[in-house]
Formats: structure tokens, sequence, C-alpha cells
């Protein structure tokens, strides 16, 4: 077995030093009942060759985003990541280390962890960031439990243009913690609806721009609104990118803000691994979830980074922490960092800027199919649009015709009984032609 | 150093004395620079992509666009290139050496699942793309299910939380559905002394009040107060097994037996599987849930803190509460249950996003099929055996925490040995990094005054271990010599000396900011 560098001898020698005559004396406080003596039905060790050979062959099952036209988003993004980026992260230094707890010897995760805090702050405009969470969705969740915290109020507002998978996932964590959510009705503009359902018991609005059917909102006015009644407002975002061309939450009066941030620096890897971005204002950091890298000194006076605030996670406080989370995305905040580092902020300003071009010309096909009605006016590089029938029939009708046209709603959240509504999102990777073909397919088979 | 020694390895007597009193005149020492932020540079409108201009402009948009400077500096691909590696340079890794984690479980990844992860067919596949599309990466996920199921001798997975501690989390999330659904909401979750931090901390964030149970002399779960904290109020009880202290629990089918008599759950935290996998089956225990930190036992890579993954393994009681998504097969391949319909009417909900940690995922199945059943159980024994020939060959030196009968994966040491040298388990690890090694867990299990927990895992050579021990005895030998500066003013090598914590966490600077007046032009518009 390639991974296991004892010999038979060594194992033999060992067992002489330890003073026991067979591998079974270390097992013997396993009780007989459960000691597995008969093989697993399961295969043998298997060689390089033999193992890629299979999972080659699953992959190649699969139709990769590549492949051909390609339109979907719904908090997952196809973007194209610089080589060097996959090369910094596969470093064995970055790749194959713990979580930073020997500072002397781990400077290089936490100056990465301090600029990526840095990075993150500044790309949502709000004060303090930490050093991932797990993803966008379980990051919006912990926001939702921080804002408990932060006002001792037990109802949470979320607007119904978040992600319904955001939705649940927060109503799943925070309803067991105690918390009362009130999720609206899912629509496709109606962010400001959120204002009438603030009261003085609510601890946290929850609103997300660009929203689910990609509506780009100004959310200023709620942001005033929940302040005015001793409430939070959280902001979301699912596509990282759009910070490089619309207002920041902070910019808009957010508390916090969370987002998934894997559109930066990570592949679409069917879901996960993902990484959660979290801030908030300043006042409010004793309350966060998660690590927090901070700056200090050694012993000679050099500057260095340490984790720091600890007094808020679980390995101290334990059941008095402010989150059970411990492992988050520290590689994938690599790659954040690494890949944004790359583009600065006038890359990013020219990548937001090409999304939405990209996505206007999207837009202006799709609304020229008569019988196709372009739902979302303000966007960033997705819109939600309403077909003459249901859906996902027609994304399986135009499968056949090589195009992934995009992810019918219904599969997010089937009760929301908008089954002719389909999401489309363009990315720097769309060609033109990629465009010039959907729209050509659609046209035709509604035609 | 005489001629015929050119060309041999250094001996230990060859090395010189420690501080020669030398200083570079920069700062650097040596290949390891100094690394200023990127902040720090000159990047402020520079960048290091080639993106094609945009003519379209987005007046559709209005006041929604983003007109303050952002604040990113940009580096060119050879200045990010040689600022991340040198960055890198300044950590230890297990590439490296020896990574003694106890608890972290730090072995060997093999590259091989890193190529496996990067396939097309799985890194660049969109969550929510048509199932006609995805079929490999379903069955991908239903050989994972199988394989967690038949190691471990249970009947159900969910695959979707992201890391051991969200695994905790859904585990808990079922049994709280499933006392829901009796009509019996009970309000409490025991947990030992020893346990990890996460457990009372998820117990906490599901609602539940924790009640501690004691511990016995001998580091194993006191029966009696188990007994005596069970009653009509307690949800479950949350276990490690192997513990923390690296022991098996002797009487864990007595243990299952209780609880359940009780009408409570058998939590299991399966952060030290890999202890056991191949050899014990958790579902033969009487286990009702318990998480898999695939990022432990199955090699994902830890990354610096992530990402893992932390599939929980579910009894039959419990089976019917497991959140979405989950795979089945239909009459047209796979399919994927995604929201609590019909046939997942008792479903809890859901534990994030889409499907769970795909890449992980990839890299523990190819771990998996690499070892086979066979390799597993090498795995388990070979990890146990390290561990005992550690705690053998320290013994004479350290003070073991519990010297009775074998350990399993991971030998833990007291501090008593250092009574009386002025040293602490602090000074002591911290003195490790200058002999090459990471440091062994310290202070944990709280249980253990000074803890030392140390796990080499099964992918270190005879070779490496008795490097690490030659290191530790030499190393106890000084520490009782009453060489004590080399501890007290440890680490002297490491890129940095020791960091000062405290003043981090009294004034924290979170991230970095322009000096006042000094500020770079495009943030100074701000």
């Amino acid at each position: 077995m390639r991974y296991l560098p004892l010999t038979p001898d060594d194992r033999a020698q060992m067992l002489g030093v330890i003073g026991a005559a067979t591998i079974d004396d270390l097992f013997a406080d396993v009780p007989a009942a459960a000691r597995k003596s008969e093989p697993f039905d399961l295969p043998h060790h298997a060689g390089e060759l033999e193992v890629e050979r299979e999972l080659s062959g699953l992959a190649g099952l699969n139709r990769a985003a590549g492949a051909g036209p390609f339109f979907c988003g719904a908090g997952a993004y196809r973007h194209h990541v610089p080589a060097t980026v996959d090369h910094i992260i596969q470093r064995s230094e970055f790749l194959t280390s713990y979580t930073p707890y020997q500072p002397e010897i781990a400077q290089g995760t936490l100056q990465v962890l301090f600029e990526f805090q840095t990075q993150v702050a500044a790309l949502t405009g709000l004060d303090v960031a930490n050093a991932s969470m797990y993803d966008g969705s379980t990051a919006c969740a912990e926001a939702v439990m921080m804002a408990r915290r932060v006002t001792r109020r037990k109802r949470a507002v979320l607007s119904g243009g978040l992600h319904p998978h955001y939705a649940a996932t927060t109503q799943t964590i925070a309803h067991a913690e105690g918390m009362d959510i009130v999720r609206q009705t899912v629509a496709i503009d109606a962010e400001a609806a959120v204002i009438e359902a603030i009261d003085s018991e609510t601890a946290c609005v929850v609103v997300q721009t660009p929203n689910v059917f990609g509506v780009a909102t100004d959310v200023t006015a709620i942001a005033e609104a929940a302040h005015a009644a001793g409430a939070l407002l959280i902001v979301v975002t699912t596509e990282a990118v759009s910070y490089g061309l619309l207002k920041s939450p902070g910019e808009m009066g957010a508390d916090i803000a969370v987002a998934e941030g894997q559109s930066i620096g990570n592949a679409l890897n069917f879901g996960g691994p993902y990484i959660g971005l979290f801030t908030c204002k300043e006042k409010l950091v004793r309350q966060m979830p998660g690590r927090l890298c901070g700056e200090t000194v050694d012993a000679d006076g050099r500057r260095g980074f340490v984790l720091t605030l600890s007094t808020r996670e679980q390995h101290i406080r334990r059941d008095k922490a402010t989150s059970n989370i411990c492992t988050n995305s520290g590689l994938c905040a690599l790659a954040f960092t690494v890949h944004l580092s790359l583009l600065g902020e006038t890359g990013l300003r020219q990548l937001a800027a090409i999304n939405h071009a990209k996505t206007q010309r999207l837009a202006k096909a799709l609304a020229a199919i008569p019988g196709v009605e372009v739902l979302t006016k303000r966007y960033f590089n997705e819109i939600a649009i309403r077909l003459p029938g249901n859906a996902t029939q027609m994304v399986e009708a135009l499968l056949e015709d090589g195009i992934v046209a995009g992810v019918p709603f219904s599969r997010l959240d089937p009760a929301a009984g908008l089954d002719d509504v389909l999401l489309c999102a363009a990315t720097e990777t769309t060609l033109d032609e990629d465009i010039d073909a959907f729209a050509q397919a659609l046209s035709r088979r509604i035609g | 150093m005489t001629m015929q020694t050119v060309g041999r390895p250094t001996r230990p007597e060859d090395v010189q004395p420690l501080d020669s009193g030398f200083a570079s005149l920069t700062g650097g020492r040596g290949l390891l620079q100094d690394e200023a932020l990127i902040f720090e540079r000159d990047g402020w409108g520079k960048t290091g992509v080639d993106l094609p201009a945009v003519d379209a402009a987005a007046d559709d948009l209005g006041d929604l666009v983003r007109k303050s400077p952002i604040g990113l500096p940009g580096l060119s691909e050879p200045e990010a290139m040689r600022h991340y590696v040198r960055l890198s340079q300044k950590n230890h890794a297990i590439d490296l050496a020896l990574y003694p984690l106890g608890s972290c479980t730090m072995k060997h990844n093999p590259r091989l699942n890193e190529k496996m992860a990067r396939l097309a067919g799985f890194a660049d596949l969109h969550p929510m793309a048509p199932l006609p599309t995805i079929q490999g990466a379903l069955t991908l996920m239903d050989r994972l299910s199988h394989w967690l199921k038949t190691l471990t001798g249970m009947p159900a997975v969910a695959l979707s939380p992201k890391a051991g501690a969200h695994g905790e989390l859904c585990g808990l999330l079922a049994i709280r559905a499933a006392h829901e659904a009796k009509g019996d909401p009970r309000r409490r979750v025991l947990v030992p002394t020893s346990a990890h931090g996460t457990n009372p901390a998820t117990a906490a964030f599901v609602g539940y009040s924790v009640t501690e149970i004691a511990q016995t002399d001998d580091g194993r779960v006191d029966l009696a107060d188990l007994e005596a904290k069970l009653g009509p109020d307690v949800a479950a009880i949350m276990v490690t097994n192997p513990n923390t202290c690296g022991l098996f629990e002797r009487d864990i089918i007595e243990i299952a037996r209780l609880t359940h008599a009780a009408g409570a759950y058998f939590y299991c935290d399966g952060a030290n599987f890999n202890a056991i996998v191949g050899r014990v089956r958790p579902g033969d225990l009487g286990v009702d849930a318990m998480h898999i930190n695939l990022h432990k036992t199955f090699s994902t890579p830890h990354g610096g803190g992530g990402p893992g993954a932390g599939p929980v393994v579910l009894s039959e009681a419990l089976a019917p509460f497991a959140p979405a998504p989950w795979v089945v097969h239909g009459p047209e391949g796979l399919t994927l249950v995604e929201e609590t319909v019909e046939e997942a009417a008792q479903a809890f909900g859901r534990m994030s996003a889409f499907h769970g940690q795909m890449g992980m995922f990839v890299r523990a199945y190819a771990y998996m099929r690499s070892h086979g059943a066979d390799g597993l159980r090498q795995v388990a024994e070979d990890a146990v055996l390290n561990a005992n020939y550690i705690k053998a060959r320290l013994s004479g030196v350290m003070t073991p925490a519990f010297p009775e009968g074998p350990c399993m994966h991971e030998a833990l040491f007291d501090d008593s040995w250092l009574e009386g040298t002025g040293v602490t388990t602090l000074d002591f690890a911290k003195a490790m990094i200058d002999e090459g090694f990471h440091p062994m867990t310290m202070y944990f299990p709280l249980v253990v005054h000074g803890a030392m927990l140390i796990e080499p895992t099964e992918t270190e050579s005879k070779q490496e271990l008795d490097r690490f021990c030659e290191a530790l005895i030499a190393l106890a030998t000084a520490a009782k010599a009453g060489d004590v500066d080399r501890f007290k003013g440890a680490p002297y090598l490491a890129p940095m000396r020791r960091l000062d914590e405290t003043l981090a966490a009294r004034k924290p600077r979170l991230t970095w900011k322009p000096e006042p007046g000094v500020a770079p032009a495009p943030l100074a518009a701000e």
C-alpha cells in the first residue's frame, strides 16, 4: 500500500518496543462483540492507474459547464480563475498545514488571512471581516443568530428575494436555536416589503442584492427603517464579483454583510467547497462567529499575525461560544485572496463590467423572443425570465440542442408557484455566440 | 570538521551553539524574506489579469453603481507568485515533517486525490445543472455513501454537512426532530468533560442545555455519573470514541444501552474514527448518529483551516429525519431529492445551499478506493501502532496521563514530569519548533493537567518516528537539566519569535488601514 511507510519488520520491531505480542493486543479495549474480524464487502486496495480510470469514468459522465453554451447561476457562478491561483493553493505549505494555532510557524497562512479580511471588508464596505465561513448560506444563518445576540430579540424577517436554499438553511439552523423566522412571500422585486414587517421585536431583516432573481436593489431605506426600530440589516450577496460594479452593503447602511465568495478564485465544484464571507461593523465584532486574524508583534518586536479574540470561540468558550464553527474554508480564502490580488481594483471593476455587459446582451436577445418576458430590470449578471410554459421542460428540451439554459426557479423552490420562471446568468466566460445560439434555440422551441 | 565528513549528514555534535549575534541589514533571514502586505506595495491601480475592453455602459443601473474607491491593490503575475510563495515558506506543513497535532489527524495528502478533484467533470460542474448532465457526480456520491455506510455499519448517511462541527449540528438536529416527532421534546444533552469544544457549543446552538459527565481515573466516561444524570429530559449523549484522551471507551456498549433505556439518542463524535476504521463498526456499538471528518480519517487536505467535510451516518431511528438533499435511484438513473417533498416529509430541513462538499467527496472516495477495505484496516492498525510506539519510547522521560494499557491513535502525556523545571507545556511545545517539529496539541483535553496530545498518524515511517522521539527525549532531558532559556525564549529559529497574543486581543487590529496622512492616492479620495 503506497501510502503506508511501515514494513512488516518495522511493525514487529515496534511491537517489541511496546511490549505487545500482536497488533490485536493494542485493540484489547474494544469489546469482543464489536471487533470486526471478517473482511468488509468492499474492494481491495487499488493502484493510481485503476483509481484514476474509475474516477475519470465518472467525471466523463458529467457535462462540464465549459463543454458548451451554459447559463446556470442561482448562487454559483462560472468564472475564469487564473492558473496562478491553483498553483499557489497547491503549495504544500498552504495545502497541507493545519489551522494556524502556532503562529511562529504559520505566518504564511496568517498573513494571507489578514489580507483576506482586509479585502473582504473593503469589498463589502464594512469594518471587519472574519477568516471565512463554510459558504454563503451558512454565513447567512450565522448572521441571523448574531443579530439575536446583539439585539437580544428573537424575530428575523427574510426577504422574499432571498435564495431559497439560504432561507431554508437559516430557517433550519436559527429556528433550532429558538428564533422566530418570518420568510416573506417569494416575489421577484419586493425587497421594500420587509419594511412593513419590521416591529419592535425584530432582531434583523435579511435582504439579498442582487437577489435570487438577479434584481439589484438599493437597500438604504430598508437600513433606515431597520435602525429606527432597533433592528439590524443583514445584506446577502451570492455573486461576489458584483461588488466590483454595485454599491457596497456598507455604503447602503448594512450592519452585517454576508456573501458567497466562490466566484472569486474558486471553481464550481458541484456546490462545494465554497467560501462564506462575513463582515460587520466594528462595534459588533465581539459577537462575530468564526476565526479572526489580528496584528501583533513577536518577542523581537517584529510585526506578525495571530488568531485573536478567540474567547468567542468553541474551543475556549464551549457552550457559551458565539458559534460551533471550527474548520472553515481556509484554502478557499487563499484562492479568493490570490485571485483578488491579481485582479486588483482595476481588474475587478473591469471583470464586473464585462459580466454586466454580457448579461445586457443576453437580456436583450431573450427579450426579443415573442412569448419571453425578462422580469429582472436592474441586474448584475443574472436575470429571471418568464417562459410561455414550464421552465424545467424547456431546460430539458434545450439540452437536446446542446444548451444548458439556466436554473428553473421551481428547482430551488417548488412551492413558490413560479414553474415558468427560468434564471439565466452570463459571465466573462460566456461567448456572444453562446448567447445567440441560446436565443435561436429558445425561439425555435417556443415558436 | 575533518575531510571525511564532507558529503555526510551533520552529526549533532558538529552543530555550533545558538546565537552568533548576527543580524542581517534588511531584516531578511537568508532565503526567508520579510514580506510586506499587498496593501503596503505600490499596486494601487495595477492588475495581473488581461481582460477585454468593455464598450457597453452600465447606465441601466443608475445610482446603484459603486462610485467610491473599493481599496484593492493589484499585483502583476510575477509579483503575486513571489508574494504568496514567500509567504508559504513561513508555514510548517505535513509535507515537511511529522505534524503531531492530537485530535487533528495530520496525515499525508495523496496528490492523486487533488488531480481527481480537478477533473473538469467534477470541478467545472454546476450544482444546479440539469440531472442528465450530473449522473457521474451522483454516482460518486452514491458510491461514497455506500463505503461510509459499510465501514460504519450504519443504514443511512447525510452527506451535506461541511465540516465536523456542521456534522454535529446535523446529528443533533436529527435527534431533536426525532424527539419532537414523538411529542417528547427534551432539553438536555450530556457531554463528557473531555469532549471537543464543538460538542457543547453545538448542543447549545441547537437550544439544548449541557450537562457534563465526569470521567474515571482511567480516562473513560464514569458510568455511575452517567446513570445518575440520565433522565426523561435528556435528549442525547455526545461521546467521542476513541475519546480525546486517545482511549477506547471500554463500556461503550453499556453506555449505549443506558442511553437508549432512558429514551435518549447516542451521538458519537467521529473525529477519531481513523483509529478504528476497518476494525470496528460504530453501528455495532449502538451509535445513532456519527459525523465523519473526511479531512481527518479520509485525508482530504486541511488547507490551513479547511475546507473539510462532515457527513453524518444515521441509525434506522434517525434516518427519516435526514436533511435534504440525498441521492435516489430512479427509473431514468440517479436523481436528487432536494426539497421537503412527500417522500421526505420528516426531513428536518437543510444544512446549507446545494449538496455538500463535492470536492472533498472526490478526494475521500479516491483515498478509499486506493486503500481498499484491506488498506483502511491497515491504516487503523498502523496509526495505533505508531502512537503506542511513541508512548513507549517517551514514557522514560515524560509522564503518560494514562500509563496502564494501550492507547489508540494518540498518546497523551501530562506535565507532571515538568514539575520544578520552570518549563511549561507551552514552552516545551515552542522548543519543539526549533527542532523542526510542529508542536503537539496542548492543554487539551482539559481533564489532564498541562496536556500534550501526540497523534503521529499511520503515514509516518519508523525513521521519522525515531527522529521525533529522539528530539523530544533530548528536549525533555534539557528541561530537566535546567536549560530553561532554551524553552522560555523558544522558538529561536522559526520565521518569527513568540508572538504577543495578549496584545492582539487587547487592541484588535483586524484589517490593514492606511497610516493617517500618508494614504495611497486611490484611497485618499475617500
